[in-house]
């Protein structure tokens, strides 16, 4: 099949600052053919084909199209080079009909006549077997219909080139099933079409040929009739890379956090999370590894209590029985309240009455730790709220993905946000500001963040600081479990490891600590048990020591064909 | 990953070519957002705006001066209008104070990212329920208790008036805006109706009180206002910098995301700051009327609801920073009544003009805090812009 | 009676027509201008202005041409309140100030000014006559048949809000230029994205609303009260119910022609109907009240189509995104 060279990257280099997106990549898109580009999160291949659609320019290299040198500068030059992409959110009007958005920016002389737009629409409908009615506003449609105006919005401008960025990430099997058929039409019309993708098995159903990159680089380009989801997978991830990390044994492990049968579907009818159970035990890093945007955040949301579920719950363990009632956890009042529920006992056996008891008197006996439970405490904190968690006694702390947007306040300074989690204590309403300005000193110098002073607002700092801050904030709460999503995104070699050791140190203090990933040599390195999460299921938990690369791999790409089954069997 | 498009010239349009692109025009400079802006270069933009904008003004009234006066004269007239004599000087301060009190109403919500935009209704209620319990009781119980219950009424007039949209803002989002903004107008109604429901002769306006007047501590009873209102504003400053409830607010204003992950009820905090806004302004109200007794018209608030908001905008939501601000409008509209005599005009909607340039020239000065205008240079710039697009896309900022 | 509240209403609806049709254009491109009562003031003195050059040069006002008188009113108009226009314009859509504060300065200035215009300059010699001369219509025999005088005693301006109330529903629905604006104001970083020129929609919606929602205040001194001037605070709140009238009507120009005759028969009401004034006043406030409600209402049902434009009031700046 001697196919016309369509496009040619030829040494393609584009770096962000010190982060190199790709290095010197070259190689060749046919004219009809289906070519998708695999590899892992942040291995460049959406820099790359933004380059292509005028996002980015690059900044050595050359782009030939047809065999003639092409400057992509904007959206507006690839149009003119008939390419259009597909962005993974979706750049549509909501309260606009399908065939607005398609129109809009059009202008080609002809004169406006929805009519004739809704007639072209139709056409390429019954050309490439889509299925959508041009009257229904944005809002009303589902993920599929939404991107599937996206692709009339392209076709519609006449491209020959499309680009989809992760098409199937948020489709129904069915969906997926559907566009690939639409995809197989276009390319048999002649046209091209780039994927970009890292599910394995998409990529070896629906392409003619692979390009593999990893890590910025162009791995290689094979045909698809002629490789295998293990050889795709060995040239995604490449070989183990050991990183010095120090990994200590586990001790003492104690189940801590029960999660069980999580289940949450999305307003766009997506399973978010799909009964998702796992036990997190004290002492131990628990890895969540998986593809962004498979249910993590979701995930520790909801156990963060920001996150509402459909079912499910989520236990929190502390092992009690036989040990003293302490302040600690409970208030004065609570521990009256547990005392008439009949859920202590005195050393000897028998059980606590406190009634008739002054105050001072119980205050003396929770403090001589006379007062033990007969149980161990369990407490559901699905559907509380992050500050009633904090009520029952749960010291949960979480470092979420969106630092300054969610974990910090981006305009306020070191000291106020380290105040976010704890200005409510004491009955004063005026904020006291010493604690957590010694808080911040601590911080500040423990970590060594590099800052003006306490009083610089934290959106100024470098994006490695600003992590030291909020970790160093979520550590200083002595929690007992440990959540952190992503928390070495976007940070140099010497805070990551920074950041490594202080997981590690917390780990070793017994804390749960669950740790969202990307990097997979960080995840095996740094972890105890890696917990696979794929399209918000679970397909495997693993032992971090013994697992392969592959493995780990295979586990976050691979769609589970008896669950494929089992959803056509369901949807008939 | 966000949509981001780096295109960010002009391109010319084009019909599909496969041969290439033709030359692209660009703009010489274009425009970036400043991450942060050094204390002292803020201060100078807000001077030259404000001077610039005064010498616009005095030019302007020169030139329509009708008795040939000079830009000077303007400077002149204008500090003899606010501090020629004790009188106006007192008067001067007095209005600073009422401003004040509107602009500290007005603080705690936009703070949080509300716009409340019904001072003026919040404000008015205020008077409306002062003057009616001077009206209906006064005479029938001891001043002291009058003043109380006036007071008292007052504050909870201002409270209804702004917790009505606020409720409606917390529960489903009806838009705060524009629902303030009618309320206002709502309550102007509900002033003219009972003014033609109770003042059955024929001037049609409400007299004066004799009742439940505020006991003046000095010659032209404006001490006790200023006292009152400079001390809130203190009281105001400590509670949003150093009181949890400000603290909340702060949160809130800033991203609603982060004030749920630390567990802080966001509607809770919205009604709530919404009540202490509606307090001070019926208070405000019942200053406004129990400080001489005046009489009440749909017009009492004098638009301090709307000029509070310039106020503690251009104060920056800071409240000592409003002492500045508020003293200074307070000084234009009493020193324009002296340049307006002293410069011929006969009306004195002069005032207005002049205010009105001043605040074009504030406002637009703000363009140049907030960004920057960048000129471009050879190569280098645009991998410059990439890499800010790329880090934002990444979370880095 | 019926016929000359009718009357009354649809002519002093005319104004606030003008001004809903204003502030709707703006909205549309995600400018929430509160400076529309200054605008509206602005253009009230531009017109009168206008009207004072044209009748000075005449030796008898009565002799003016109805066409003339017509055109030159409207070009001042024009001309002033498009300049408060496209001071509102440069700072929020070149400078990106905050659209709030920028209407508010906007109504301070444009009152102030259009009060120093008309006391100062506008002598309003022969402003009764020409008055009556813009407020001809095809039925003015106060005798004519009821329905007749309902729908043609009414001047020139009336018939072009109503022309423009409809073409402006054309526009915005059936044009391609609808379909940009429009999009500009849900989600201009899309529009921008699509080849939509962001800024050039925006100034546009801009000046032409300002100019339009200028008539409405020269309609009312010249049509309305033929010829009189009380002052600018009267035109000041005409623009506040404008923009009452704006969400009353859903942001559709449409919707704003019986909207504003409602709006127009509750404000005059008072005249007309019989009853205490009392009852009067509380009859003023119905206008307030329902376009709360109004908006309550919309906020519940979230019906998509009829919220305010998603950007409305948020500055747009190509690289925030």
């Amino acid at each position: 099949m001697a196919k016309e060279v369509l496009i040619e990257f030829q040494n393609i280099t584009k770096t962000f600052g010190a982060v190199v997106a790709n290095n010197n990549v070259s190689m060749q898109i046919f004219q009809g053919e289906i070519l998708s580009v695999l590899g892992e999160n942040g291995c460049g291949k959406t820099t790359l084909m933004n380059m292509l659609a005028g996002i980015y320019y690059p900044d050595g290299g050359k782009i030939l199209i047809r065999g003639k040198e092409a400057h992509i500068h904007s959206p507006k030059t690839a149009f003119s080079y008939r390419i259009g992409m597909i962005h993974q959110h979706f750049k549509l009007i909501d309260v606009f009909t399908a065939a607005e958005n398609v129109v809009l920016g059009v202008k080609n002389g002809s004169k406006y006549n929805l009519k004739d737009v809704k007639k072209r629409i139709g056409e390429m409908c019954d050309r490439y077997g889509f299925h959508i009615n041009p009257d229904k506003k944005i809002y009303e449609m589902s993920v599929s219909e939404k991107q599937t105006v996206e692709i009339i919005k392209v076709l519609y401008r006449g491209a020959d080139i499309l680009i989809l960025d992760e098409p199937t990430a948020v489709l129904t099997p069915q969906e997926i099933s559907k566009l690939f058929d639409v995809l197989r039409a276009m390319r048999n019309d002649g046209k091209s079409i780039i994927i970009i993708t890292h599910k394995l098995n998409e990529v070896m159903e629906i392409s003619d040929r692979v390009a593999v990159l990893r890590k910025g680089e162009h791995i290689g380009t094979v045909k698809t009739s002629e490789t295998s989801e293990q050889a795709l997978t060995e040239m995604m991830v490449g070989k183990k890379i050991t990183l010095n990390i120090d990994r200590t044994k586990v001790e003492n492990p104690a189940d801590r956090l029960f999660v069980n049968g999580l289940n949450y579907t999305n307003s766009e009818h997506v399973k978010v999370l799909d009964n998702i159970s796992f036990v997190a035990r004290s002492g131990e890093i628990l890895g969540i590894a998986g593809i962004a945007g498979s249910g993590q955040r979701e995930l520790l949301e909801a156990i963060a209590g920001l996150q509402p579920l459909d079912s499910g719950e989520i236990i929190f363990h502390r092992p009690k029985k036989d040990l003293p009632v302490s302040f600690y956890h409970k208030t004065l009042k609570q521990v009256i309240e547990l005392a008439a529920e009949g859920k202590f006992h005195y050393a000897d056996g028998t059980p606590v009455d406190l009634s008739g008891k002054s105050k001072k008197e119980i205050r003396r006996l929770v403090n001589e730790e006379k007062i033990l439970f007969n149980e161990d405490e369990i407490m559901n904190l699905r559907d509380k709220t992050p500050l009633q968690i904090r009520e029952l006694g749960v010291r949960l702390s979480f470092v979420p993905e969106d630092r300054l947007g969610m974990g910090l306040v981006g305009n306020m300074d070191i000291i106020d946000n380290m105040m976010l989690r704890s200005y409510r204590k004491g009955n004063s309403i005026l904020l006291n500001r010493k604690k957590p300005e010694n808080l911040a000193d601590q911080i500040v110098k423990g970590l060594e963040v590099v800052t003006p002073d306490l009083h610089t607002p934290v959106r100024r700092l470098s994006g490695g600081n600003v992590q030291k801050v909020l970790v160093g904030r979520e550590i200083s709460m002595a929690p007992k479990v440990l959540m952190a999503a992503y928390p070495v995104r976007g940070l140099d070699i010497n805070s990551s490891y920074l950041i490594y050791n202080l997981l590690n140190k917390q780990k070793e203090e017994g804390v749960a600590v669950i740790f969202v990933g990307e990097d997979l040599d960080v995840l095996m390195g740094l972890c105890d048990r890696i917990l696979v999460i794929n399209s918000g299921r679970v397909t495997g938990i693993v032992d971090a020591r013994t697992v392969t690369k592959e493995e780990v791999g295979l586990l976050m790409t691979k769609t589970d064909a008896g669950k494929e089954k089992r959803d056509e069997k369901e949807n008939g | 990953m966000k949509k981001k498009t780096a295109d960010r010239s002009t391109a010319p349009e084009q019909e599909p070519t496969q041969s290439g692109v033709k030359s692209r025009f660009e703009l010489p400079f274009h425009i970036v957002k400043r991450p942060h802006i050094a204390p002292w270069k803020k201060i100078l933009i807000y001077a030259i705006a404000l001077v610039g904008g005064m010498l616009l003004s005095s030019l302007i009234c020169a030139v329509f001066s009708k008795n040939g006066k000079n830009p000077l004269d303007f400077f002149g007239q204008l500090f003899n209008g606010s501090f020629g004599t004790p009188r106006k000087s007192w008067l001067l301060f007095l209005e600073t104070a009422l401003l004040l009190g509107a602009s500290i109403a007005l603080i705690p919500a936009f703070k949080m990212k509300f716009w409340n935009l019904g001072g003026n209704g919040q404000i008015l209620m205020g008077c409306l329920c002062a003057y009616s319990c001077s009206y209906w009781l006064g005479g029938k119980m001891p001043d002291g208790l009058l003043l109380l219950v006036m007071f008292a009424t007052s504050v909870a007039a201002g409270i209804l008036w702004a917790l009505i949209p606020a409720l409606f803002k917390a529960v489903f989002g009806t838009n705060e805006t524009l629902f303030t903004l009618m309320m206002n107008y709502v309550a102007a109604g509900v002033v003219l109706y009972f003014r033609s429901a109770w003042i059955k002769n024929g001037s049609g306006q409400f007299p004066t009180l004799d009742h439940g007047i505020l006991p003046s501590l000095d010659k032209y009873s404006a001490a006790l206002t200023v006292f009152v209102f400079f001390v809130l504003t203190v009281l105001m400053f400590v509670y949003l910098r150093y009181s949890k409830h400000g603290y909340e607010i702060s949160v809130v204003g800033e991203s609603m995301n982060t004030a749920k992950y630390v567990g802080i009820d966001v509607k809770k905090v919205v009604i709530r700051t919404m009540i202490l806004s509606g307090a001070i302004a019926g208070m405000v109200g019942f200053f406004l009327i129990a400080r001489t007794g005046a009489g009440l018209s749909d017009t009492s608030p004098n638009n301090m609801g709307f000029t509070g908001i310039m106020t503690s905008w251009l104060a920056g939501f800071n409240p000592l920073l409003m002492f500045l601000s508020c003293f200074f409008i307070a000084f234009l509209t009493r020193g324009m009544t002296q340049v307006r005599t002293d410069f011929g005009f006969t009306n004195s909607s002069v005032a207005n003009i002049v205010i009105g340039l001043i605040y074009f020239c504030v406002i637009s000065c703000t363009f140049f805090v907030n960004y920057k205008i960048v000129f471009r240079g050879k190569s280098g710039e645009k991998t410059d812009l990439d890499r800010k697009l790329a880090n934002q896309v990444r979370g880095v900022k | 009676m019926l016929v000359t509240f009718l009357i009354g209403a649809i002519s002093l609806g005319t104004v606030l027509l003008y001004g809903c049709m204003g502030e709707t254009l703006m909205e549309k491109s995600g400018h929430l201008n509160l400076g529309i009562p200054g605008i509206m003031c602005m253009g009230t003195a531009g017109g009168c202005l206008g009207i004072e050059l044209y009748l000075k040069g005449l030796a008898d006002p009565a002799a003016a041409n109805w066409f003339l008188l017509i055109l030159l009113s409207i070009l001042f108009s024009i001309l002033f309140s498009v300049s408060a226009g496209l001071i509102y314009g440069f700072l929020t859509v070149t400078l990106r100030c905050n659209q709030n504060i920028t209407g508010l300065a906007i109504t301070t200035f444009g009152s102030g000014l259009a009060q120093f215009v008309m006391d100062t300059y506008v002598t309003r010699k022969g402003f009764g006559a020409a008055g009556k001369l813009i407020s001809r219509g095809f039925v003015n025999d106060p005798n004519a048949n009821g329905v007749l005088r309902v729908f043609f005693s009414h001047g020139f301006f009336v018939y072009f809000a109503i022309i423009l109330a409809v073409i402006f529903t054309f526009v915005l629905n059936r044009t391609r230029v609808g379909l940009h604006l429009r999009s500009v104001g849900e989600n201009p970083a899309t529009a921008d994205a699509d080849g939509v020129n962001v800024t050039a929609y925006k100034y546009g919606s801009i000046l032409i609303g300002s100019a339009v929602a200028g008539f409405g205040g020269l309609f009312y001194i010249m049509d309305y009260l033929k010829g009189s001037w009380e002052n600018a605070s009267t035109i000041e709140a005409f623009g506040w119910l404008a923009i009452a009238l704006v969400i009353f009507a859903l942001w559709k120009p449409n919707y704003s022609i019986f909207g504003s005759i409602l709006f127009g028969g509750l404000s005059i009401a008072a005249f007309v109907l019989k009853g205490s004034s009392t009852q009067k006043e509380l009859l003023k406030l119905l206008p307030y009240i329902i376009t709360v409600l109004v908006l309550v209402f919309t906020s519940i049902r979230k019906k998509r189509e009829n919220q305010p434009p998603a950007s409305l009031g948020l500055s747009y700046f190509r690289e925030d995104r």
